[in-house]
């Protein structure tokens, strides 16, 4: 065989080997992320599309409301009148560790939201 | 348009109402009281339970919302007459009515609010800059050199830990005065040598206290106007 040859070889094989991760990727069935809601409660604060998309902005907004303005309760839609408060409300229905985290995980991204504020369900 | 005296007093009236004077939240210290047990530290545990405040043994490196030095050290050696000298003096910080400290602070994570004059902090905007500290002249603020949460014996969830890198002091209870409640070293003194409420009200305690009782301050000469008085 010429060099040539065996050198295109080793390249074609190298590709396939290094590009593995992307076709079984491509090729496994689709995991959607199941997450736990909470027992009891039919509505959150916010329509699901909403909360799913933007419950990030949504919180950059009550904490600039709580820590600026001084503003600590809100109506939500369904009438109820909350607590603006990531531990409180959020954490009051969802479970941290099966809800926010898991989804974090799935996507990969890490808030520093836990630096700070505390899991009501484990303090430590 | 002609207005007549009695439209333009009510318009002035009504313009009154819509722009409710700006509360001044201050606190006396009643030294006496506090002097009945001097070695009593209820106010800083209370604060410190309720906010968090890890207990780090390396002084370098303490954090403190509230705590005691010696009266001369707070007032200077020369107003520590031998009667008061190394007497323990409840410290925090003095919600300044010039505060040097939200001056300096380059992201507004300092601010003083406008509705009642607490000096706030923002965690979220803290770039750990420390010019704030340098800037305050009374040592009322401590730097997170590391994670404060190993030197937490217990975490009470209702309030947030800070994290490595930010700036931290006294708040004079913002989130229990939202809830319509007093500071919590206020409610736990056992003598309750400390009052707090809006001087700017005549008819508040403080307001009565400042009134009739010689009240002074730390370093008024810099004109800070602190809002934490000392009375004797
Ligand atoms: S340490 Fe934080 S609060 Fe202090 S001046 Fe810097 S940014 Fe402002
Ligand atoms: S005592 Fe210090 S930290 Fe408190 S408001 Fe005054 S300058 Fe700022």
């Amino acid at each position: 065989m010429s060099e040539r040859a065996i050198i295109a070889t080793g390249i074609a094989l190298f590709l396939a080997a290094a590009c593995f991760p992307f076709y079984r990727n491509a090729a496994a069935p689709p995991r959607p992320l199941v997450l736990p809601l909470p027992a009891g409660e039919r509505e959150c604060i916010a329509p699901v599309a909403y909360m799913r998309a933007s419950h990030g902005d949504l919180l950059l907004a009550w904490r600039d409301r709580v820590v600026r303005s001084g503003e600590r309760v809100f109506t939500a839609p369904d009438g109820r009148v909350r607590e603006l408060s990531l531990t409180r409300t959020c954490l009051g229905c969802h479970e941290k560790a099966a809800f926010c985290d898991r989804c974090h995980d799935y996507v990969a991204i890490g808030p520093d939201c836990w630096n700070c504020h505390v899991d009501p369900r484990r303090p430590q | 348009m002609k207005i007549t005296r009695q439209a333009f007093l009510a318009l002035l009236a009504a313009a009154a109402r819509a722009f409710p004077r700006p509360r001044r939240m201050a606190m006396a210290i009643d030294l006496a009281k506090c002097w009945k047990d001097r070695g009593c530290t209820r106010c800083s545990q209370a604060c410190h339970a309720a906010h968090n405040v890890p207990q780090i043994p390396d002084r370098r490196r303490e954090i403190k919302w509230i705590w005691k030095d010696r009266f001369e050290n707070a007032f200077g050696e020369e107003s520590a007459s031998p009667a008061v000298a190394g007497a323990p003096v409840p410290l925090l910080c003095n919600h300044c009515e010039h505060p040097a400290c939200v001056k300096v602070c380059p992201t507004g994570a300092t601010f003083k609010r406008a509705s009642d004059g607490l000096v706030m902090m923002d965690e979220h905007r803290c770039i750990g800059c420390r010019y704030c500290m340098a800037a305050c002249p009374y040592g009322s603020r401590s730097f997170n050199w590391s994670d404060p949460r190993p030197f937490l014996r217990t975490i009470d969830p209702a309030y947030p830990t800070r994290t490595k890198g930010v700036v931290e002091k006294c708040t004079f209870c913002a989130e229990r005065l939202a809830r319509g409640g007093q500071p919590a070293c206020v409610e736990v003194c056992p003598p309750k040598a400390m009052v707090f409420g809006d001087a700017a009200d005549p008819s508040s305690a403080v307001a009565q206290l400042l009134q009739t009782r010689h009240a002074f301050r730390r370093k008024p000469e810099l004109g800070a106007g602190p809002n934490v008085f000392y009375l004797l």
